[in-house]
């Protein structure tokens, strides 16, 4: 019995904590199904590539990525040529150069994401108030990861006439309180995808979502696959571990056979 | 210098290992560990001081690689655990490693614990043994507490700003206790500074801590499921190579359960606000700390006065430190004492609902629970235990280890 308990024990220590967080009063977010789940998770990079698009297109305004560089592109399949291009659409302060000033410059891919403001002040001045957060982590900052920025996303509704909102927010069924300084980002046909794909809202929500698990965490897929090969040694050696532990106190048994 | 006595030099010994040997007799110290003999019937709750071991090496060569590309600053410490993250080779694999290895070696030691709790193994003559443990086990949870505030991120910060106010709970003398730990007058840049001096220190000394540990282990050998003492040579065996080839699959199935969470899943034991960085103005909603933590701090806000939460609980840890002269009965094995199982598993069904408790908000029924919770924590110490040991009846225990061992296989 005590040793039964004591492995019971050992599962209820790890995985007690994930129920360990107060729920809120808002809607739970919706489970979707992502491609990077699991362990044998993946990225969709056509997905991300779509996400970039509207991240550009759309987020960008207001969001910064600051822990991203253009040269990460190449993980999401982008060309040297294409990467280049994009970094240098972009304007860059550098400096100061040897007359002592500071000076702008095209980007270059190992610059970071130029961010649409300045410092924190200048995008709550240029936001009602509110700060949008940086995105690069966003994904990993969120309870509920991925379903909880899609649910977001999709989760704008008509006000109910028994909800009284505070001046410049909007609301949102998942947002805790469900009122959110952001207006709706997303509406149909808000980007024209280069791949044609058609631009409904979920479409949009799923695919910038994509990118933003991708900024979040970029090693993913490089940890998924190496976790398989580790867990695979591991469970070959363990199995080996077993073995040579049974032969070997085999010989214990023999000794008090022969005594 | 051939001539030289014997004794009990390795035999096979080359001339440069006995040159050696004379002077630093280190081969025969290591053959001594080679040959020293435990109870033949330890089982794997054995390993987990082991494991505990190994985990505290992962934690220093993680560590002492994470510390080259970590920097010390309340303006970039955050930065640069997401450059380790993104763009140090392998970076994310030390950091995550290091993150799940300490949850991890919570989890070892508090089994570890238990197992010592259940079979009796703060008893004569090991309770120095055992004090030293506790010991190891505080200073572990000061060097966790510090390596949380490192990647400054909002549980960081608040967590450090929540427990090191708990201190301004000491009369008097509190608030410049409080101040004094800051080195200012709030959490700042100089906390994250000796944070990581003591985060990078104390691992070192709980090294020299379980060194001390093992000396006291190898003076009376270790305890074992019968609580019996090994009387005759059949009762032992020697350590290598039976532990030694036992210990490896104990490591086997840790290190499958530790790199699951590395792999796969390596935030599910973090908080999420700790990807958003410190920041002193907002405060998150619920300040939480790890889960390994979360019963103590069920025990702190399950008390409504501060002074008392604080008091009640630091007594949670030091009241293991009278435990030997709490428990007196003379059966050391929680296997023989019918009633006695009761109220430990109860104690273990107790400890997990503080840690539940711990992770809710400190507020109406959760904090009845708590507070229920708290006081049987310390009534099966302070009453239970020196209870059962006037008045509990054992069941009969065997003449010696071999001798239980004789019944398990005629049973089997």
């Amino acid at each position: 019995m005590a040793r039964a308990c004591f492995i019971l024990l050992l599962l209820l220590t790890v995985i007690a904590p994930g129920n360990s967080l107060a729920a809120d009063k808002t809607k739970e977010p919706v489970e979707m199904h992502w491609s990077f789940n699991g362990i044998w998770g993946s990225f969709d990079k056509q997905s991300i590539q779509r996400g970039y698009q509207v991240y550009k297109e759309i987020c960008a305004s207001c969001h910064s990525l600051k822990r991203i560089a253009y040269r990460n592109l190449a993980d999401l399949a982008f060309a040297e040529e294409e990467i280049k291009a994009i970094a240098a659409g972009n304007s860059v302060k550098d400096g100061p150069n040897e007359d002592g000033e500071m000076f702008e410059r095209h980007g270059r891919p190992s610059d970071k994401f130029v961010s649409p403001f300045a410092n924190d002040k200048a995008a709550r001045a240029a936001n009602n108030g509110a700060l949008p957060p940086d995105l690069s982590l966003i994904v990993k900052a969120r309870e509920g990861g991925a379903d909880y920025i899609y649910s977001i996303l999709t989760g704008y509704d008509i006000v109910p006439t028994d909800v009284k909102m505070a001046e410049g927010m909007n609301y949102n069924l998942y947002f805790p309180g469900r009122q959110i300084a952001m207006a709706n980002p997303l509406s149909d046909g808000a980007v024209t995808y280069i791949d044609g794909t058609e631009a409904s809202v979920q479409q949009m929500a799923h695919d910038v979502v994509s990118f933003l698990q991708w900024a979040a965490e970029p090693e993913m897929e490089k940890r998924k696959r190496m976790g398989i090969k580790v867990m695979l040694f591991l469970l070959i050696f363990t199995g080996l571990f077993i073995a040579a532990k049974r032969r070997v106190w085999s010989r214990l048994d023999e000794e008090d056979k022969q005594q | 210098m051939n001539d030289s006595s014997e004794k009990s030099a390795p035999k096979k010994s080359g001339g440069i290992i006995k040159w050696i040997d004379e002077r630093l007799p280190i081969f025969t110290f290591m053959k001594h560990q080679g040959e020293f003999r435990a109870p033949r019937n330890l089982s794997y709750m054995w390993s987990l001081g082991s494991i505990a071991g190994i985990a505290l090496v992962i934690q220093i060569v993680t560590g002492i690689f994470l510390a080259m590309h970590y920097t010390p600053h309340a303006s970039m410490a955050f930065d640069s655990v997401e450059r380790i993250m993104r763009d140090v080779p392998y970076g994310w694999l030390l950091r995550y490693t290091h993150a799940v290895g300490a949850s991890m070696f919570f989890a070892a030691i508090y089994i570890h614990i238990l197992r010592g709790l259940y079979y009796g193994s703060y008893k004569s003559p090991r309770e120095i043994l055992w004090f030293i443990g506790v010991i190891i086990f505080l200073t572990m949870m000061a060097t966790a507490f510090m390596g949380y505030v490192l990647p400054w991120g909002q549980m960081s910060f608040w967590g450090a700003t929540v427990i090191t106010n708990l201190f301004s709970a000491i009369p008097v003398w509190g608030e410049n206790i409080v101040q004094w730990l800051w080195g200012g007058f709030s959490v700042e840049n100089p906390t994250l500074n000796r944070f990581f001096s003591l985060h990078y220190l104390l691992p070192f000394i709980i090294c020299g801590l379980v060194f001390l540990h093992l000396w006291a282990l190898h003076t009376h050998g270790s305890n074992n499921p019968t609580g019996i003492e090994p009387k005759t040579k059949k009762d032992t065996i020697p350590l290598h190579p039976y532990y030694t080839i036992k210990d490896f699959v104990g490591f086997g199935f840790f290190f499958i359960l530790m790199f699951y969470f590395v792999f796969f899943n390596p935030n599910y034991l973090g908080h999420p606000d700790n990807y958003i960085p410190a920041n002193p103005m907002l405060t998150p909603e619920h300040i939480v700390p790890e889960w390994y933590f979360l019963p103590f701090y069920a025990m702190l806000r399950a008390i409504p006065s501060k002074l008392g939460g604080v008091l009640v609980m630091f007594s949670s840890i030091f009241v293991l430190f009278v435990l030997p002269w709490l428990d007196t009965h003379r059966t050391k094995s929680g296997s023989y004492r019918p009633i006695f199982k009761w109220f430990f598993w109860l104690f273990v069904a107790n400890g997990l609902l503080l840690g539940w408790l711990g992770g809710k908000p400190a507020e109406g029924a959760f904090v009845i629970m708590a507070r229920f919770a708290t006081a049987y924590y310390f009534l099966y110490f302070i009453a239970v235990l020196p209870w059962l040991s006037r008045k509990e009846v054992a069941t009969k225990t065997p003449k010696s280890i071999s001798d239980s061992l004789e019944k398990v296989k005629i049973d089997g």
